[in-house]
């Protein structure tokens, strides 16, 4: 039997070569952040703290937003998009354990997920003056792939609860944008009514997206544990929801999407 | 002294799969409804049935897709419904709809499919066993219907399967495409691989198949190699001729408008050497004189009750 660690990367290889060949995909997730950065600084120049650009802010907010994009948005799509075709179906015939062909996407989408951090830092230094401060990038780093495990869960969560793959990139972005905003990702939460600033403490994004900027603009690096927990929290909830409600058999609303057979026998 | 000898066991003895009271329903509808079969080691069985019959609803519970309500399926000696990888490993299944990455090229994917089983057949080989050469390197979205499922027929035996399903392989294909796909199931076939295929062909049965099991409204209505469909062998044989007022008297036969005459028998031999003898002794003329069986498809017809597939 083939090991499950050689199945694993030649799934991540596979994947990682799929979504680079998927030009819509490739374009949303790592360009659709950056045009946020773009925009948000040329409109908002001006940050929290006076005495540093938004930028300071604004780019390891957005570096959080593109690694939700890259894992959160795409799993759920492209998933739920996977199981109505079919694809999970032919994988469940195969010696492939699903685990090791699911594990595949997520880390593909985690590493697509650094990718689209790691040019929103780099747009970040050439266009607006952010300051990097390099003690900080492995706690940021970890902050990153530790909010990458959780919102992999929570996609594959949505990818299971989704009726039909077509729902799925509503669903997602229905999640995902307010969450974003009220999660200090577009801009600082700090004139957010209180009862909107305990919601939005509660929900994966908000801890995540704080802790990193302020991981981001630390000299010393304290451990963000709240930031940790809640994210295992949630991660918890994402996992147990897929196991409960994952299915490799297509949703009979997403059925015979794709060039449907003229006859389907009992 | 007792010698303790072990029991000879006789691996060829142990069918390739063995289903034995299979039973499935959704809802009020039994679409599977008590069936039993053994399918041998290297045979090529075809399940043959109208849509609705049941077919893939068998063939997914024994592929191990379904849990049946009742009943038992063995496969190559395991329960396939604990999706073991081990037996993974040893079947092939071309489903009869199954999604791929479309942006792959068929090489890249028969070859990435190769990398999970323990005993890939070569690329090379692969590819070219379903005639797709030319398409090696073309990505999956460019491929033509009959194309892709002869890719299906690829990523399915590119792990050396013992047992190979194949649902419907050929459905919705030109003449071409289905001869072209029969060459690659009968090279399988003549290497030993075990092969249960559903169809609503009956040609396809009748090409590929050493056994057919009709099924009908989720039961099996017969079993048997396809020349013995519905005991054509035994029965069912049709004389058919015209003959004129006197010739009918004097053979005791009633003849229909325009003096045509229909006899079924079972036996048709004694029958035909007493119409003819009789006519030739008495100079009576048996215009369009037929002898035939009844036809593979009439007796298909009549088993499934006249449903038919197409």
């Amino acid at each position: 039997m083939v090991s499950s660690g050689r199945l694993l990367v030649s799934e991540t290889g596979l994947q990682t070569r799929i979504f680079f060949r998927t030009a819509v995909a490739a374009f949303f997730t790592l360009v659709f952040p950056l045009m946020f950065l773009v925009m948000i600084n040329f409109f908002v120049p001006d940050g929290p703290d006076p005495s540093a650009p938004a930028s300071q802010y604004i780019t390891p907010a957005l570096a959080v937003f593109g690694m939700v994009t890259a894992t959160f948005t795409n799993l759920a799509i492209n998933t739920s998009m996977a199981r109505d075709e079919g694809i999970l179906k032919r994988v469940a015939g195969t010696p492939l354990p699903m685990a090791t062909h699911l594990g595949g996407r997520i880390v593909s989408a985690t590493l697509v997920g650094l990718l689209s951090v790691t040019l929103m830092l780099f747009v970040g230094w050439v266009l607006f003056d952010v300051e990097i401060t390099w003690s900080a990038m492995p706690m940021f780093a970890l902050l990153l792939v530790f909010g990458a495990g959780t919102f992999s869960a929570l996609g594959l969560a949505v990818a299971a609860v989704t009726p039909s793959a077509r729902a799925a990139p509503a669903i997602a972005n229905f999640v995902v944008l307010p969450l974003a905003f009220i999660s200090g990702v577009f801009f600082p939460l700090d004139d957010a009514p209180q009862w909107l600033q305990t919601v939005a403490g509660l929900l994966p994004l908000e801890p995540l997206a704080t802790a990193a900027i302020d991981t981001f603009n630390s000299n010393q690096v304290g451990f963000p544990t709240g930031a940790f927990v809640s994210l295992l929290a949630w991660g918890a909830v994402g996992l147990g929801v897929a196991l409960r409600f994952f299915s490799y058999e297509p949703s009979e609303g997403g059925r015979g999407r794709r060039r449907p057979r003229s006859q389907s026998s009992g | 002294m007792l010698r303790c000898t072990p029991l000879p066991i006789d691996e060829t003895v142990m069918p390739a799969v063995r289903v034995r009271g299979l039973t499935k329903s959704y809802g009020s509808t039994r679409a599977v409804d008590g069936v039993d079969f053994d399918i041998e080691e290297g045979e090529v069985v075809a399940i043959l049935g109208p849509n609705g019959a049941g077919k893939t609803t068998a063939v997914e519970m024994i592929e191990g897709f379904r849990r049946p309500d009742s009943g038992e399926i063995e496969v190559l000696g395991a329960n396939p419904a604990d999706r073991d990888r081990s037996l993974l490993d040893r079947i092939g299944i071309v489903l009869q709809q199954s999604g791929i990455e479309e942006e792959l090229t068929v090489a890249e994917s028969i070859a990435a499919q190769s990398r999970v089983y323990s005993k890939p057949k070569p690329l090379d080989w692969t590819i070219q066993s379903v005639g797709l050469e030319e398409k090696r390197d073309e990505r999956i979205k460019s491929l033509s219907g009959g194309q892709r499922r002869r890719l299906d027929l690829a990523l399915a035996l590119v792990g050396s399967p013992e047992l190979l399903f194949l649902d419907e392989p050929t459905t919705g294909f030109d003449p071409a495409a289905r001869r072209h796909s029969w060459e690659a199931i009968r090279g399988l076939a003549a290497d030993g691989t075990t092969i249960v295929l559903t169809t609503h062909y009956l040609e396809e049965a009748q090409e590929l198949a050493d056994r057919v099991i009709v099924m009908a409204r989720g039961a099996i209505v017969a079993s048997g190699p396809p020349d013995d469909l519905g005991d054509r062998r035994a029965g069912a044989t049709t004389i058919r001729f015209r003959v004129d007022h006197e010739g009918a008297a004097a053979l005791g036969v009633e003849p229909g408008p325009g003096g045509a005459v229909e006899i079924a028998s079972d036996d048709p031999v004694p029958l035909v050497a007493r119409i003819t003898s009789t006519a030739v002794e008495r100079g009576i003329s048996l215009s369009g004189l037929e002898v035939s069986r009844l036809t593979l498809e009439e007796a298909y017809l009549r088993l499934v009750g006249g449903e038919g597939g197409e």
